[in-house]
């Protein structure tokens, strides 16, 4: 079993997956890169990294599997509920002005931030009137977020998260539980649009009053963090909100210049002129 | 500055029972030592507790952001509900996939990755808790030429994460926490 791979190593599988396929890990954080390929070789028992890059050249399955887990990103229902408090109390309100708001979750894995925003939307009532555009690069996570399953054993954390956020309602009364699956309602996701789109090569596509980028700057380096805010920005209405995870930090950014801070440990921006 | 005689990173990890020997060994850290310390501390989700009055440390716990530079002087604390990586040019990287020994952070993640980064500069240290985790990651960081010790599973509190470590090599050294306190302090005291 392949425990740990040298840079070089990285090099040369980056380089396959690129040639091959198109596409471009080149900028992804060095450390959880080589991690998410070790516990894919694992996953997918591989025993050596030649076999691994054998099977990566000639078997477009074996591609496309190994992609789908590596890009896999794990999410929750109103993670970190005082992020969630604030945009009811602070975000919705001044989104309330617009006549139709547009919100973009870009890499928004299975969805469940995505349900947590319409949750809020209805409760504030403004979810007729929003869409909600969640993106992400892996395509088995958007079949996933697409049925509004969330399995059943993540319900209790998430309705005390929800409460955490302020949240006044039955909780339960936003989904129907069936055996081990709970489904999100489908009156909250009727405004929800789930399509591919990969932050690292494809570009604008509309314009914005919030976008949610949580938890997905981790992966990148500097350089491609660089690249994407700026391309937030060019999709932001002007004082439009960007929204990345907590520990995610535009400190190093050269783009900072042009966002100012609305909330500094929830890491909420707003776009300046 | 004399030459630094130490380690380049030191990452203590632990779980249950381990929060009152993390505290102790903390304490009792060189104060001049500039060594990074990075700690991993299996914690509940969405809940944000205050460390250093816990661990009844004077000395400043930094849960860092993602690309942080791990800093000389510094103790870190890894942020709960992210696995903490340490990336080849010594700045943090974040990860928020999947648990690990049903958690994140897991202790594993941090040392195999300071074994990747620091090989032989790694000193790292695992305590009392209940599950194994830790352990794989303590046996990456003697491998690749670094120090790893275990708590005493006579003294912990939880003996089997320290047990689990024992059992994978015996170029694992075993010590109670004052041992483990005497040992990074002559590592730092000039001959």
């Amino acid at each position: 079993m392949v425990e740990e791979i040298s840079n070089t190593e990285l090099q040369e599988l980056i380089y396959i997956v690129q040639h091959q396929y198109g596409y471009d890990f080149n900028d992804y954080a060095k450390s959880s890169l080589k991690r998410r390929f070790v516990r894919f070789m694992g996953h997918a028992s591989v025993a050596t990294l030649v076999e691994f890059k054998t099977r990566l050249q000639t078997d477009p399955v074996f591609f496309k599997w190994m992609v789908e887990y590596i890009t896999v990103n794990v999410t929750e229902m109103f993670r970190d509920p005082g992020f969630y408090k604030l945009l009811r109390e602070e975000v919705l309100p001044r989104l309330a002005t617009y006549p139709i708001i547009k919100i973009w979750h870009a890499g928004c894995a299975t969805g469940e931030e995505v349900y947590s925003m319409a949750i809020l939307l209805q409760e504030a009532g403004l979810l007729e009137r929003s869409r909600l555009y969640a993106t992400d690069m892996n395509a088995a996570n958007l079949e996933k977020a697409n049925t509004g399953i969330v399995p059943m054993k993540w319900m209790k954390d998430y309705t005390h998260n929800y409460i955490q956020s302020g949240g006044r309602n039955d909780f339960s009364d936003y989904y129907t539980a069936r055996y081990d699956n709970a489904i999100i309602h489908p009156s909250l996701r009727k405004n929800i649009i789930f399509f591919q789109h990969n932050l690292v090569t494809d570009q604008v596509f509309n314009e914005f009053q919030l976008i949610c980028c949580r938890n997905v700057f981790i992966y990148f380096n500097r350089p491609l963090q660089e690249k994407v805010v700026s391309l937030f920005y060019d999709s932001l209405t002007t004082r439009g909100y960007l929204a990345l995870g907590m520990k995610e930090s535009m400190l190093f950014s050269k783009e900072r210049k042009k966002f100012e801070v609305v909330n500094g440990p929830y890491k909420i921006f707003r776009r300046k002129l | 500055m004399k030459p630094a005689t130490g380690f380049d990173i030191i990452a203590i990890g632990g779980s249950a029972g381990s929060l009152p020997v993390m505290g102790k060994l903390v304490r009792e850290l060189p104060p001049d030592m500039k060594t990074p310390v990075i700690l991993v501390l299996h914690r509940l989700k969405n809940v944000y507790s205050e460390l250093n009055k816990l661990m009844s440390t004077n000395r400043p716990i930094i849960e860092p952001e993602d690309k942080e530079p791990v800093k000389p002087g510094c103790i870190y604390l890894a942020p709960q509900n992210y696995h903490l990586l340490v990336e080849p040019d010594n700045t943090f990287s974040l990860d928020y996939s999947e648990l690990v020994h049903y958690s994140r952070p897991a202790i594993d993640e941090t040392f195999f990755s300071i074994a990747a980064t620091y090989g032989r500069g790694a000193l790292g240290i695992l305590l009392s808790g209940a599950n194994s985790d830790g352990a794989a990651g303590l046996l990456r960081i003697v491998k690749n030429g670094g120090t790893g010790i275990a708590q005493d599973p006579e003294e912990a509190d939880f003996d089997i994460m320290p047990l689990a470590a024992i059992e994978l090599s015996n170029k694992i050294d075993v010590m109670r926490t004052d041992e483990i306190a005497t040992f990074i302090r002559t590592k730092y005291t000039n001959k």
